[in-house]
């Protein structure tokens, strides 16, 4: 199979060759047959990937150790789950994960995009073909996942434990999916600028691919911060690391440009501002992508240093300079059609969360890489770390907050002063009176307090949205509560999913509060001795060690501590936090103990259990025990998210199906009485 | 005033928040990040910087670890292949924290040559990759 997914990936660079070269100059001579050929070799080059990526899986799933990929992440005592998800585990298999995806979705592009834009199609099929293409090259010439090694050993070195998780399953596809993704509405702004056809066609040819990148790549960062959680150990989810910063970075100029594009949509303003965010998010993909191969950033997170960092250095300058060229020699066709007109409206809370958004990309690229900036500067390495972050981006992301109430409410062009008194009088209320409640009730916490009065006034305008909606249905159309607010959602997917995924980041706020109140403690226990911990919402946890236990399960030997938790007194339960020494076939330890927290939710807030260790040969252990307010909140808001990302994609009713049906309604009523007479 | 105008003032006020709050965090919180070697010619150069917090970043020595689990202590020492500092770091260790590892050490150089580390973070050559097995 290897040598089939060798031949596989030489077809691919062919193909990616061709598909590049016919897919531009079909373009750009408008000849139907370079088009149609461009097409089929998007299709061609998804299919022999497809064949390689099986190529590699049937050598996973078969423990074939000659090849040195199989036998480097994985072993014959790991889950076939994990045996598979090592396709992305490791350096080369996730490049060539990346080529896949980004194959298929080039094809996709061709098959799903309406005729309507055909004038676009041909350039888009060139540029996801020149990008598949360079990942075809970096895997044959630099990291290849089939290679075979001289010898073949008798098991493989397994896959890190850390790694042994369901989220890690998820977590990296779904991030790459975002990621790669990416590459399709950036294919299509390019051949926009390319083919000098830039009215709003191409804006409503990647609504939908631009919504479904920026969904993967919240799902992927949620999930990853859920792995770094429940995996790790420290007690968080976000810890400003390089390679969190890298999948934060695209996130944020993707977020910028789905709001951006809305002014564009609406007023033809801001095109060479949507243009620059396209093109940076895609580079930021492959930046991220970048720096956690290269090395140039230390990061708990990387991969080993390798010369593909070159590879990927060499794309990024070259694609920057072909951008500014391209940008540049179209200046004069991205002219704006209309011009600002108040400070007060809806272009202009727009802009301002553009600024924000970018602003904190700015900040964190230039935190992330300020290491390599000082050391350039000044021939020292100076690093920044969470508080360097935090300090940046609290205030801005509670402008951010503050934006996603005004931006969806407040009128276009000009916004009255009764416009504004109808939609914020009372949103503003219900802030100001949170904000006096937890001042009243003790909080003391300049940051907190106004992130949950803006959170407050948030939901309120989006609980006023709906009101009113359902409301005006029930009014003038007589329905029932329940029917209205279906018939409200359904008939305005955009505007009411976008509200519902406005309330998921509102959760995610309210999440980061909480860990402005977290608090832990670390204790060495004998056997029935206890330590207390005041939770921030007042109460006092109590944690009795109970004991420690050794046993063998699956792949690994665990062992066990064990802990009561009480609450005021109260028992709460048994919990219990685990060493795991993960074993191969032999039963020779792979990879240090790995250590799993025990973790008990509620909406309150988790109690976090780390097992350190024991004194040698006795019971006493060392735990770390933290009370981490409203972490589950933060999960909650990534489900939020996702289900309003869910109705702004649901296929509306101008799809294809809905409109054949309704044709169909049309065709019967024609032949109605035929029908009827068929029917008897 | 037009509201583009306006918009620009806005705008440069935005950027300049961002740029004010990078700046002083960055002075505010910026820690150098040393080597071994660097670490002691500063200090050589200039004996007021063993009171400047740093990051060190190096090698643990093979064989140098040594635990008190009681007293949740652990002694080691670190080392760039030119200049060796031992090391005591009070709290958890990572998982991946064993001989061999390159670590970075946040914390203070003392007077006395030894190196107190507030935090702690291993790098096993990649978390997605195994190490050689011993």
């Amino acid at each position: 199979m290897t040598v089939l997914g060798q031949l596989a990936l030489w077809l691919a660079l062919l193909l990616g060759v061709w598909g590049t070269v016919v897919g531009f100059v079909g373009g750009w001579q408008q000849r139907p047959e370079l088009i149609r050929s461009a097409q089929r070799a998007t299709y061609a080059l998804a299919g022999v990937l497809i064949v390689a990526s099986i190529g590699l899986l049937v050598a996973l799933a078969r423990h074939d150790f000659n090849v040195a990929y199989v036998a480097s992440y994985t072993n014959r005592t790991l889950p076939l789950v994990y045996t598979l998800s090592a396709f992305y585990g490791g350096q080369s298999g996730s490049l060539l994960f990346w080529a896949v995806v980004l194959a298929v979705f080039g094809a996709l592009a061709q098959w799903l995009t309406s005729r309507r834009y055909d004038h676009l199609l041909p350039h888009v099929a060139g540029i996801t073909s020149a990008i598949t293409l360079f990942f075809v090259i970096v895997i044959l010439f630099a990291a290849n996942p089939f290679e075979r090694l001289p010898f073949t050993p008798a098991d493989g070195n397994g896959l890190n434990p850390q790694l042994q998780n369901p989220g890690m399953v998820i977590h990296p596809p779904m991030l790459y999916l975002g990621y790669i993704s990416i590459a399709v509405p950036f294919a299509f702004a390019m051949a926009a600028l390319i083919s000098k056809r830039l009215d709003t066609g191409w804006l409503h040819a990647i609504r939908k691919w631009t919504i479904v990148s920026w969904l993967f790549l919240s799902i992927g960062i949620t999930l990853g911060m859920w792995w770094a959680y429940v995996e790790l150990g420290w007690g968080g989810y976000w810890a400003w690391d390089p390679v969190e910063n890298a999948s934060f970075l695209p996130w944020l100029t993707m977020t910028a440009f789905l709001h951006s594009v809305m002014v564009q949509e609406k007023r033809g303003m801001l095109k060479k501002w949507n243009m620059v965010l396209i093109a940076l998010s895609f580079m930021l993909s492959i930046f991220g992508t970048f720096i956690t191969r290269s090395g140039i950033i230390s990061s708990v997170h990387s991969f080993t240093q390798s010369a593909i960092g070159y590879y990927f250095l060499g794309f990024l300058i070259f694609a920057a300079i072909a951008l500014v060229w391209l940008l540049m020699s179209r200046m004069p066709v991205l002219e704006s059609e209309s011009q600002l007109e108040s400070m007060v409206s809806r272009e202009a809370s727009f802009l301002f969360n553009n600024l924000l958004l970018v602003g904190i990309a700015f900040s964190v690229f230039w935190g992330t890489m300020f290491p390599m900036i000082s050391e350039l500067v000044r021939g020292t390495q100076v690093t920044v770390g969470p508080p360097f972050f935090n300090q940046v981006n609290i205030p801005l992301g509670l402008g951010l907050l503050a934006l996603t109430g005004i931006g969806p409410l407040i009128a276009w062009r000009r916004a009255s002063p009764r416009n504004l008194q109808r939609q914020f009088a009372a949103p503003v209320a219900a802030g100001v009176i949170v904000a006096v409640l937890l001042l009243a009730l003790g909080m003391r916490s300049f940051y907190a307090m106004m992130a949950l009065a803006l959170a407050t006034f948030v939901v309120g305008t989006i609980t006023q949205e709906f009101v009113r909606g359902v409301g005006a249905r029930h009014r003038l159309h007589g329905e029932g509560y329940p029917q209205a607010f279906a018939r409200l959602v359904g008939r305005n997917r955009r505007r009411y999913g976008g509200y519902v995924v406005h309330l998921g980041i509102v959760l995610y706020f309210v999440a980061f509060v909480g860990q402005a109140f977290k608090t832990d403690i670390e204790a060495s226990l004998q056997p029935g001795e206890s330590v207390d911990l005041r939770s921030p919402w007042g109460h006092t946890y109590t944690f009795t060690h109970l004991g420690v236990s050794q046993y063998e399960e699956l792949n690994r030997f665990t062992t066990a501590a064990s802990v009561e938790v009480a609450r005021n007194g109260r028992r709460v339960g048994i919990m219990k936090s685990e060493k795991r020494q993960h074993v191969d076939s032999f039963g020779r330890p792979s990879f240090e103990p790995s250590t799993e927290a025990g973790i008990r939710s509620d909406l309150r807030e988790d109690i976090y259990i780390v097992y350190a260790g024991s004194v040698a040969g006795t019971e006493e252990a060392v735990y770390r025990f933290t009370l981490n307010p409203l972490v589950w909140w933060l999960w909650f808001g990534g489900a939020v998210l996702v289900a309003g990302g869910v109705v702004t994609l649901w296929p509306g009713a101008s799809s294809g199906a809905e409109r054949r049906r309704a044709m169909a309604g049309y065709a019967a009523s024609l032949t109605g009485k035929g029908s009827e007479v068929a029917a008897r | 005033m037009k509201a583009r105008t306006k918009f620009i003032v806005g705008a440069v006020m935005v950027a300049g928040t961002v740029g004010f709050l990078m700046t002083s965090g960055i002075k505010e919180t910026g820690v150098y990040f040393l080597t071994p070697s660097e670490l002691a010619a500063k200090v050589q150069a200039d004996p007021s910087f063993h009171d400047v917090g740093v990051k060190m970043g190096a090698r643990v020595v093979h064989g140098s670890i040594e635990r008190d689990v009681g007293s949740q202590t652990i002694t080691f020492e670190v080392t760039d292949g030119a200049q060796m500092y031992p090391v005591v770091y009070r709290g958890i260790a990572p998982d991946t924290f064993t001989d061999d590892v390159d670590v970075v050490v946040e914390g203070r150089l003392m007077a006395d040559g030894t190196f107190h580390a507030t935090s702690l973070l291993a790098k096993c050559g990649s978390r997605y990759e195994t190490t050689p097995s011993a």
